[in-house]
């Protein structure tokens, strides 16, 4: 019953580095571009209004412009990454530009379950190795990062090691390329029992 | 004897809902009683539905409508933007084709998603209420435990009517005290936002308490609630008491004769027992506030509206510097300088937080026999179709035409600025919406987020002004 992606055990890149605070959703992909009825094909309105100058074209001084940034796929983030709305085309975005991991020293919520259910880490490290991370970026910007998803471990290029929590389910999920309506769907019994219990609250129809 | 543990009114909520405890370090699956559904966050999920070969489990508990991506221009026209239409009509489709009743384009019930389901009484205390919005957390309001999920959960919840949730932290908010004429709910929020930040609840839901938010109407509550994402909290929530259950009382989706007394009974146990414990607690006294305004890009960046431009070079963490200074240059403010004063271009009132009948009314006591000043543009724009239609009976629109302002049909309009009301680059607005990011309101708008006295002060002076002032 469940819909295949390809299993994930880890991603090894270069590093986009975004040293800010509290990166909304409005800014990962302006609300404009939502009226699309598709998940595929936003990573050209990735980050749109910081890449782009009013005329279109791109700002030289934004990081993925940059072109040594194409083809990598570690994103370095400031604190609170993804705050503000629940749109999923944040994710969308990041995943079809390239991004497999964001490593950041906190996620917004509701951002940080949208990217779990599209393969997208969001990985939380103590704001102190962000900022050894950062610092390690700025020396060397063509610095690998491993993440690791299976040992949940960052590997730095010296070998050093930054471990993570993620949420175990959400873990297995991502690790087997299972997703998370096919374990639903198989609670039938469970929401069968409920239901037959308590009726509903509320009717929308009558 | 055995005493039960005390429970927060989240944990009731909660508890009443489990359909599956999580095992083997899966989430809980919780029953959801209400999803709400608009054009913007469903058409995916859908599409998933499809090539499962899913139905939708409970579209009697499903009711969708369309808010965010349409004109609030005359709505007898078509909608010119073409892949808003696409939108729009794949909608109309979803809901034919699985069953979930539509209140589009043309129905009376129309509106803003957190506008109409309290307004046809949809909403109701104890329920689990979510919504591919991240401002569903205005159903809280009720003593209802709402969020927002994204277009992945959207379609569990289609499918199985259920979701797979973590039990999350709780976090008392307590305002007591009275607040002073012209600082409103709006202004509590905002100085919530100032004091812990946009990060500041991140994996907590707060509960909002005191008598300060207890002497507000339901309205207002819901404007509190609105706002609980911007700082982190997915959800935010009031325990009912009367004056919810007065407002609940005869709107069209609630229980009626002795269900409804049944449901009363049942809502009385849901406030949080005396001993229960919350993970974290702030309080602040309400006669300390005074009209609150945003200066930044986020909505925690805000303060008094007689404070001046905060300076980065003294904070001492260089990360929350660095965002002050991208703030204030985004934003052309310069530290020192008083945010009074500041000339403004646009004004906009609407929003689910601050559009229903009882903000409009606020904003048209102040406006009337006053005139929007020359050179800025002031919008008011209806949270729903019977907003609108109250408005216009109670001579609420004929206050706004005649001042000038535009008047127009029910969306979530400039908030979010998808469907053509948008600010131009550069422009300023004092907006009751609950965004102030970065082009928000349209790419290189500039936005102060205020209560709607607040937003009339200004659109008549022409300048960022003091609602206590026009009193």
């Amino acid at each position: 019953m469940s819909m295949g992606r390809e299993p994930f055990r880890s991603v090894t890149s270069a590093v986009v580095p975004l040293p800010r605070n509290d990166v909304d959703t409005d800014q990962i992909i302006p609300a404009r571009f939502l009226k699309t009825v598709n998940r595929a094909g936003l990573g050209d309105q990735l980050f749109f209004d910081w890449r782009y100058r009013a005329d279109r074209s791109p700002n030289p001084d934004f990081v993925l412009n940059r072109p040594e940034m194409a083809g990598r796929n570690v994103l370095l983030a400031g604190h609170n990454f993804g705050c503000g709305s629940s749109r999923e085309h944040a994710p969308w975005a990041l995943v079809a530009w390239g991004i497999r991991a964001v490593v950041s020293s906190g996620f917004a919520d509701i951002f940080r379950n949208n990217a779990l259910k599209n393969g997208l880490l969001p990985i939380e490290v103590p704001s102190e190795d962000l900022a050894r991370l950062f610092a390690l970026v700025e020396a060397d910007p063509s610095a690998q990062l491993t993440v690791d998803l299976e040992a949940q471990e960052v590997r730095l290029p010296d070998g050093a090691t930054i471990g993570f929590e993620v949420d175990g389910f959400a873990r297995r999920m991502i690790l087997d390329g299972t997703d998370e309506l096919g374990y639903l769907l198989g609670l039938e019994p469970q929401i069968t029992a409920y239901e037959a219990t308590h009726a509903p609250r509320v009717s929308t129809v009558a | 004897m055995h005493t039960p543990q005390p429970k927060t009114i989240v944990e009731k909520i909660w508890d009443n809902h489990l359909v599956a405890t999580g095992t083997e370090g899966a989430p809980d699956a919780l029953a959801i009683d209400l999803h709400l559904v608009h054009e913007v966050t469903s058409p995916q999920a859908f599409d998933g539905l499809r090539e499962r070969g899913l139905r939708v489990r409970r579209p009697g508990q499903t009711v969708a409508t369309v808010d965010h991506s349409i004109p609030t221009t005359d709505r007898s026209l078509p909608i010119v933007d073409e892949i808003a239409a696409t939108q729009v009509s794949r909608l109309e489709q979803n809901c034919r084709d699985f069953g979930i009743p539509l209140h589009g384009i043309g129905s009376p019930h129309q509106g803003i998603v957190h506008v109409i389901g309290p307004e046809l009484g949809l909403t109701q205390p104890g329920m689990t209420i979510v919504c591919g919005d991240s401002h569903t957390a205005t159903h809280g309001a009720f003593g209802a435990l709402a969020f927002g999920i994204g277009t992945t959960e959207v379609e569990h919840v289609l499918a199985s009517q259920t979701l797979l949730q973590r039990r999350p932290k709780t976090f008392e908010v307590r305002v007591d005290g009275d607040l002073h004429p012209g600082v409103t709910a709006k202004d509590i929020i905002l100085s919530l936002l100032s004091r812990i930040g946009v990060g500041g609840g991140t994996g907590h839901v707060f509960e909002y308490r005191g008598s300060a938010i207890r002497a507000l109407g339901m309205e207002g509550r819901m404007t509190i609630c609105n706002m609980s994402i911007e700082g982190g909290a997915r959800a935010g929530l009031i325990a009912p008491d009367e004056t919810t259950f007065e407002y609940v009382a005869g709107r069209s989706h609630a229980p009626q004769g002795t269900e409804w007394d049944a449901a009363v009974d049942r809502w009385r146990r849901l406030p949080t027992d005396d001993d229960a414990d919350f993970d974290r607690s702030i309080a602040f006294d309400a006669g300390e506030l005074t009209p609150m305004v945003t200066y930044g890009t986020n909505p925690g960046m805000g303060f008094p509206i007689t404070d001046r431009i905060p300076d980065p070079a003294r904070l001492a963490d260089t990360n929350q510097r660095d965002s002050l200074r991208a703030a204030l240059e985004y934003m052309a403010l310069t530290p020192g300088e008083p945010i009074l004063g500041r000339e403004i271009d646009v004004v906009f009132v609407g929003s689910c937080t601050n559009s229903r009948i009882s903000d409009l009314r606020e904003a048209a006591r102040m406006l009337r026999g006053r005139r929007v000043a020359d050179g800025v543009r002031m919008m008011v724009v209806p949270g729903s179709t019977e907003v609108k239609r109250q408005a216009e009976e109670e001579g609420l629109a004929s206050v706004f035409r005649e001042a000038g302002a535009e008047w127009r049909e029910a969306g979530c309009s400039m908030c979010i600025a998808m469907n053509g009301d948008q600010l131009s680059p550069g422009q300023y607005s004092v907006s009751t919406s609950n965004r102030n990011f970065e082009g928000r309101q349209g790419a290189g708008g500039r936005t102060f987020l205020a209560s709607p006295l607040t937003a009339v002060a200004s659109a008549v002076t022409g300048r960022l002004s003091d609602p206590r002032a026009l009193l």
